[in-house]
């Protein structure tokens, strides 16, 4: 599999790292070349700096033909917005976006964007290790096929990670 | 009518006094809590210190009964997000977007922003309207669609030349609408025949645009004939 990831925070590291590990082709884009740091010695796929929301630079790297893409930058509108154009325009199949504002979160959902919620997430691993209940609403909001006003085409079912990938590990945050 | 501007830089600032001199009701949503403070010292209190791709910040300032939603921070991802969620969350009929990277353009269309404002393209536009070159020239988008309003300038070697428009192969949804010649304009007609220094304004399909430069400007590929 092919996977794109943008914003090389903990996050963007270790899922880029993860996936390299299981032997996917991985391509990790940031603004900041110090960034890259994070990544392991050992890391073998693609660094590059860039800016993840402009179509211009994804198709020059590439990015077009992947299969998964994951946008984990420190902006709300930025992940939604690289979401989309990996959606819309490079017509990846398997694309989620980090969106820290629950409303947000949601919101997309129903506009067909998956969206991962570090505030739900993270408040709901709280309570639980409190031995309360948790929120109830999930962490991660799976895209709910497509809207008619939007005029777009649907969003394709989220699949599995091919062969022997589990599903992302989305404990790790920081 | 009632609109809600999104950034108070310098073009929601004077986007606001300008609307509420036109006598209609706005609130203005900036983030940073110091320039709303001196906003509203300035234009009185419509401005809310709230950042407006917040879905509660949208709210409190009465997006469920805008007019209009106008986005017009500095930032694309910004003002995509905010026109996204006052279309879909909050029902506005309109939505204004402003765009800074043109690549950006049809994206924000697709993906159900009502109008976009271009600084970028505006510039760019009158640039090139000062450049005499003997291609396509986009003049304006038109509606929300693919259409936009084109300019040919014809030259001597422009395969229209001494053709009638009627016998001029035109892709299919595209019209030859007016011609300047003289300064005159004057409208297309089945048996207008033009001639070197026409300038001809054509309404076309985006996707048409190689059609139409086949037509009107001649071949761009083999070029060297002289």
């Amino acid at each position: 599999m092919r996977a794109v990831v943008i914003g090389c925070g903990r996050v963007g590291a270790t899922l880029a790292d993860s996936l390299d590990r299981a032997g996917h082709r991985v391509l990790i884009v940031d603004t900041v070349t110090a960034a890259f740091d994070r990544l392991p010695a050992t890391f073998r796929g693609e660094a590059v700096r860039g800016d993840g929301t402009d179509e211009d630079t994804l198709l020059r790297l590439g990015a077009n033909g992947a299969d998964l893409f994951v946008a984990l930058t420190e902006g709300d509108n930025r992940n939604i917005m690289a979401a989309q154009v990996a959606r819309e325009s490079l017509g990846i199949p398997l694309v989620l976006a980090k969106v820290n504002d629950p409303v947000r979160a949601r919101a997309y959902a129903d506009l067909g964007i998956a969206t991962i919620n570090r505030t739900t997430l993270i408040t709901d691993a709280i309570l639980e290790f409190a031995g309360f209940a948790g929120s109830g609403d999930p962490a991660v909001h799976v895209g709910r096929g497509h809207d008619h006003a939007m005029d777009v085409p649907p969003a394709v079912a989220p699949r599995p990670l091919g062969g022997a990938a589990t599903p992302l590990d989305t404990t790790r945050e920081g | 009518m009632f609109i809600i501007v999104v950034g108070g830089g310098k073009v929601g600032y004077y986007l606001t006094k300008e609307l509420i001199g036109a006598g209609h009701e706005v609130v203005l949503l900036e983030k940073t809590r110091a320039r709303a403070t001196q906003i509203s010292d300035e234009i009185g209190s419509v401005v809310l210190a709230r950042d407006g791709s917040e879905g509660s910040a949208l709210a409190e300032a009465g997006a469920n009964r805008a007019d209009v939603v106008a986005a017009v921070t500095g930032d694309d991802e910004d003002n995509l997000v905010i026109c996204q969620m006052a279309k879909h969350h909050f029902a506005v009929k309109r939505t204004i977007a402003r765009v800074n990277n043109p690549k950006n353009e049809l994206l924000f269309r697709h993906l159900g922003v009502d109008e976009i404002i271009s600084p970028t393209r505006m510039a760019l536009g009158s640039i090139e309207q000062d450049i005499p070159v003997h291609e396509l020239l986009h003049l304006a988008d038109l509606g929300s669609g693919d259409l936009e309003l084109i300019e040919a300038l014809l030259a001597e070697d422009s395969p229209a030349i001494g053709k009638a428009s009627a016998d001029l192969p035109m892709p299919d949804g595209c019209t030859l609408f007016a011609y300047i010649r003289a300064d005159k304009a004057q409208p297309v007609r089945a048996d207008t025949v033009f001639r070197a220094g026409d300038k001809v304004i054509v309404i076309g399909r985006r996707d048409c645009e190689e059609a139409l430069h086949g037509t009107l400007i001649g071949s761009a590929v083999e070029g060297d004939e002289i």
